[in-house]
């Protein structure tokens, strides 16, 4: 090894606390690159596998009951490669054991064996027999929500009659690897459970014989989804179609989708600003480095050696760093993506994954953090090439100090002489005190950006949960029934107030503009639940048109005024032209809403509901259980009051995983611009500070200024980021919402408080840890050495 | 354009006594060197016009107050400045308008340097300082050897923290011979160091002026230590004020400060 690696290494080693503050920052960036793109490939590789296994199709259609022969025309549509049709149903089921009803969705099975698309995976035991009308099949996680074990049976509603089903397997589908009741905003494997069964008995359950109510499709290559689509719907349509769609609507695929694309911004935005902050801290280091090491460049220059030797020993300096820094990054990192894949997996319910964390995953990420640091270390090694070596063995000359305007009015002020050398300093040095406070200021809006969520959340829980969904729970029924249904419902156990509610799934088009959604049909002043605009006021649709959320107007280009044409999806497939009356702000869903009676009026039919709120008497919901298992023409069963009480713990658990999460890259960040500053600063000023001390000047005296200068650039920069963070927020509340939800900003002043409070805690903290050093100071020796 | 120095000048400077058998090499010259140094609207001359030759194995010392312009001819000698005006030439090799890739391969191949704060790396240890030189020399002698000859065999692996001044010297003159240069230039090699100190110093730059005919030229402002050289040239105001040759050198021991 050569004398001037071995310089390289022992530098490396004293210098190892301020290069480890570095580091740390470079392997934020570093991890949560591969941690994103790690766990990006990984779902999307692990999704694509999945469904080419499986035969995930790629078109689907639910339809009211359509002969079988039609499967062989939708065969023959141009592009068409396979046709698998079901009879599918949803129904209420009696778990033996349980107080709380919980409902499903049957699937029949093809009589000739397993299905040719949305093949399941058998996890355990066997597909039923399909001869048996007693036997199913369930997805796994219901089965293990429920305790239940191979041989095991639950009862079932099937059309009226509770018949005892036998588990004789456990699966997993590829159109549900995330599963969601009817009705439901968040899963949950114990109330609600796929079921699989031959195809006899499902048809003979929902009367199917010799028809079918669910179709997928999948494609020859280069077949058009749109085409393909539409040939679907004109062949549906007399039969009641619902209107075919791709796999961007399935609702199993598009949550996994919208996954998958937040993982990839996330890998697009934060690691930039960590590469960002270490180049500014290895330059700041590195410059500092350069200047203690003057008469050494000289001498260097002196025995002979050249620019370029100079410059590639000073860079390599900064790429140990880099390389400390990618090593922990691609630890944690590749140690994060694996465990975080995995816990997706399961959320998700991936049969398998396919981790392979690609090289060129770790190629990336350690090529960019080599570049970053290696131009935050350029300028300085640069410099150090340059410096001329007769030059470089003398002593610098003093920083140049101007008086300045500022000087005249620090003076004017009766500033005491420490507070004008912090001042001076910082004004000396204007680009490196703006890049500590832009340092800072990220730290601070890294808090302050993902902490509105909270607020935001909590606003739409209260705005959705508390102010327009009061009910306590809905009954989702198996088909629309006139109103007076309502009257049974009243009679139930536990159940104080009943309101009726209709539901039709449209299609709502303006020119070439149109949504797929639904349009809620309710009694005016509903009390249990409400339209409520963003004012908290209650809306009502009058009758003679349809109120819009302003995210579906906004879609469809339609105001107040204009008309709208709604395609009835199901039933007789009318089209009706509606007038816009009103548009509504809300955060939850692109629904539209109309008067109940206008609608069956439209429609030409008698007032029926399609689901009914009502709000419990909760010493009574055990019997209510136990009476709506014995009720044929439920489907669905949702009790608000758990699924406010789940979504609000999942909320809670995530934001409370991220808050911490960006805590900690916060205080690294803080700490390592903090640390290194002070650090720098310390051995700038250390004969300045030591000829304080000895002139009298008291430990604190001096540490005033040390401290000062710090902390005066930490409190600069606490609005910086306070905006910084306001704008990155207002970013993602942007590109969090979807058609599903609008994100409201919610900048709660407490929001800044955090903020401030951690940032500033930590860079005292850090200065702190470098101002004991200053106790240790010999004050002789200090004022020997030549600098 | 080059002229030769004028033979009648030549002649007046004495040739040293012990070649006095043949015509002594000339290592060094010089002519009309100016440097100025320019700070904001003043101007500096710290050599203003300076002719001089060096020889081959002689031991030369420059004297004269701070500021006189010593250091400078030395670091203008040694490839590690620019003159402002005039022409310096090493041998044949013209240093004048050289550019800076050349001037490291002149300072690598040819130059040793001893400074006054000795310029070690503290984090190195002597041998490692020493092998700085080595690692990048045509034909070094081992480090070893380097500091067996200043007599530092036995703290070879001491950090420079670990070492007295002059042992930190001796190092950095190990540093300067171990490439075996043809020219050993020193600015102030004893000015950091006690008298007893200093003498060792001086003897080992003696000892390897006379053991490989080392051409040494040591900057001073103590007036004693020019009784142990060959010649010694007094600089004053950015010029040299005299050039005077000892008949009768002092060993380094026999000189007091």
């Amino acid at each position: 090894m050569q004398a001037l690696d071995r310089k390289l290494l022992r530098d490396f080693k004293r210098l190892w606390k301020q290069a480890f503050a570095i580091s740390m920052v470079l392997a934020c960036g570093v991890a949560i690159l591969l941690t994103a793109l790690g766990m990006y490939k990984a779902l999307s590789d692990t999704r694509e596998t999945y469904y080419e296994r499986n035969r995930f199709a790629e078109v689907f259609s639910a339809v009211q009951r359509a002969p079988d022969r039609l499967a062989a025309e939708l065969a023959a549509i141009d592009g068409v490669w396979a046709v698998e049709t079901r009879a599918v149903g949803n129904t209420v089921l009696d778990i033996p054991g349980s107080d709380v009803s919980a409902t499903a969705r049957i699937l029949s099975l093809p009589v000739d064996g397993a299905p040719r698309l949305n093949v399941p995976i058998v996890k355990t035991g066997r597909l039923p027999n399909p001869s048996a009308t007693n036997e199913v099949m369930v997805n796994a996680n219901f089965a293990i929500a429920n305790g239940f074990g191979l041989g095991d049976y639950f009862f079932a509603n099937l059309n009226g009659q509770k018949r005892a089903l036998t588990i004789t397997g456990t699966a997993q589908s590829p159109e549900f690897i995330y599963t969601i009741g009817p009705g439901a905003i968040m899963p949950d494997n114990a109330t609600f459970g796929i079921i699989w069964m031959p195809q006899p008995a499902v048809a003979a359950a929902f009367d199917m014989t010799g028809a079918f109510n669910d179709v997928s499709l999948t494609l020859t290559a280069g077949a058009q989804t749109v085409n393909v689509i539409d040939a679907v719907d004109r062949l549906l349509d007399p039969y009641g179609s619902l209107g075919a769609y791709g796999r961007d609507l399935h609702p199993s695929d598009s949550f996994i989708d919208a996954e998958i694309k937040q993982l990839r911004t996330m890998a697009s935005i934060l690691p930039p600003i960590f590469f960002g902050i270490s180049a500014f801290l290895v330059s700041m280091v590195m410059g500092r480095i350069i200047a203690l090491e003057r008469s050494q460049i000289g001498l260097l220059k002196a025995v002979g050696y050249s620019d370029l030797e100079i410059c590639l020993h000073y860079l390599m300096l900064a790429g140990l760093i880099a390389i400390l820094g990618i090593a922990i990054g691609w630890f944690t990192g590749g140690w994060l993506a694996r465990l975080l894949a995995s816990q997706y997996a399961q959320y998700f319910d991936f049969p398998f994954l396919i981790f392979s964390t690609s090289p060129w995953v770790y190629a990336v990420s350690g090529i960019a953090a080599l570049l970053t640091t290696t131009l935050g270390a350029a300028q300085a090694a640069i410099k150090a090439a340059r410096l001329a070596p007769a030059i470089a063995m003398q002593p610098p000359a003093p920083p140049q100090f101007k008086r300045s305007l500022i000087d005249r009015a620090m003076v004017a002020a009766k500033l005491s002489q420490p507070t004008i050398m912090i001042l001076r300093s910082l004004l000396r040095w204007p680009v490196r005190s703006a890049l500590t406070t832009l340092g800072l200021a990220l730290a601070v809006s890294t808090i302050v950006s993902p902490s509105f969520f909270d607020y935001a959340l909590d606003k739409i829980v209260d705005s959705a949960f508390y102010e327009s969904a009061r009910q306590d729970a809905m009954l989702v029924l198996s088909h629309e029934m006139p109103e007076n249904v309502l009257g049974t419902a009243a009679a139930l156990p536990a159940v104080l107030q009943v309101e009726g509610q209709q539901y039709h799934p449209v299609i709502l088009r303006n020119g070439n503009h149109e949504k797929r959604t639904s349009i809620q049909a309710s009694r005016p002043n509903t009390d249990l639940s409400r339209v409520i605009d963003s004012d908290g006021k209650q809306i009502n649709a009058p009758p003679g048109g349809v109120v819009l959320t302003d995210r579906l107007a906004a879609h469809l280009r339609v105001g107040v005024g204009d008309q709208v044409d709604a395609k009835f999806l199901g039933g007789r497939q009318e089209t009706h032209a509606l007038t816009v009356t009103g548009t509504v702000e809300q955060y939850f869903g692109i629904g539209a809403y109309m008067d109940l009676e206008y609608a069956n009026q439209l429609l030409r039919q008698s007032t029926r509901i399609s689901l009914v709120n009502v709000s419990l008497n909760d010493a009574e919901v055990t019997d209510l259980h136990a009476r709506l298992k014995d009720i044929p023409n439920l489907v669905g069963i949702v009790m608000m009051t758990d699924t406010r009480r789940s979504f609000s713990e999942t909320i809670e658990q995530s934001i409370g995983v991220m808050n911490t999460v960006y805590i900690v890259i916060a205080l690294l960040i803080t700490i390592g611009v903090t640390y290194n500053g002070a650090r720098i600063q310390l051995s700038e000023r250390s004969r300045e500070l030591a000829s304080l001390r000895i002139l009298g000047f008291t430990r604190a005296e001096v540490s005033y200024i040390l401290i000062g200068e710090t902390m005066l650039l930490s409190v600069l920069a606490q609005p910086l980021g306070w905006w910084i963070g306001a704008v990155i927020a207002t970013a993602m509340a942007n590109g969090f919402s979807s058609d599903l939800y609008s994100m409201p900003l919610v900048l709660h002043p407490a929001i800044f408080a955090k903020a401030s409070f951690v940032v500033l805690l930590a860079s005292f903290g850090s200065v702190m840890l470098v101002r004991r050093r200053l106790d240790k100071q010999n004050l002789v020796s200090v004022m020997k050495v030549r600098e | 354009m080059f002229k030769p120095p004028e033979p009648a000048r030549l002649s007046k400077e004495k040739i040293p006594k012990y070649k006095a058998s043949r015509v002594p090499e000339t290592i060094f010259r010089t002519q009309g060197v100016t440097k100025v140094y320019q700070t904001g609207a003043v101007k500096v001359f710290a050599l203003a016009g300076v002719d001089l030759s060096l020889y081959a194995g002689e031991l030369t010392v420059l004297l004269g107050p701070s500021g006189s312009g010593k250091s400078t001819l030395l670091n203008i000698l040694g490839g590690l400045d620019h003159a402002t005006e005039g022409r310096v030439w090493f041998r044949d090799l013209e240093l004048t308008n050289m550019p800076d890739r050349g001037l490291t391969r002149y300072r690598r191949d040819h130059v040793g340097f001893v400074f006054q704060f000795y310029n070690l790396v503290p984090s190195l240890t002597a041998r490692e300082n020493v092998q700085l030189v080595t690692d990048v020399s045509l034909d070094p002698m081992p480090a070893e050897e380097a500091l067996a000859l200043v007599g530092l065999g036995a703290r070879m692996d001491h950090f420079p923290s670990e070492m007295s001044g002059g042992e930190q010297q001796r190092v950095a003159i190990a540093r300067a011979i171990a490439k075996r240069p043809e020219i050993l230039l020193c600015d102030e090699p004893t000015g950091a160091l006690d008298s007893t100190t200093g003498v060792q110093v001086l003897e080992v730059l003696q000892d390897i002026n006379e053991r490989f005919g080392t051409t040494t030229v040591i900057i001073t402002h103590n007036a004693e230590i020019q009784r142990m050289a060959h010649r010694v040239i007094q600089f004053q105001d950015g010029k040299i004020s005299s050039v005077s040759t000892n008949e009768h050198r002092l060993e380094p021991a026999q000189i007091v400060w």
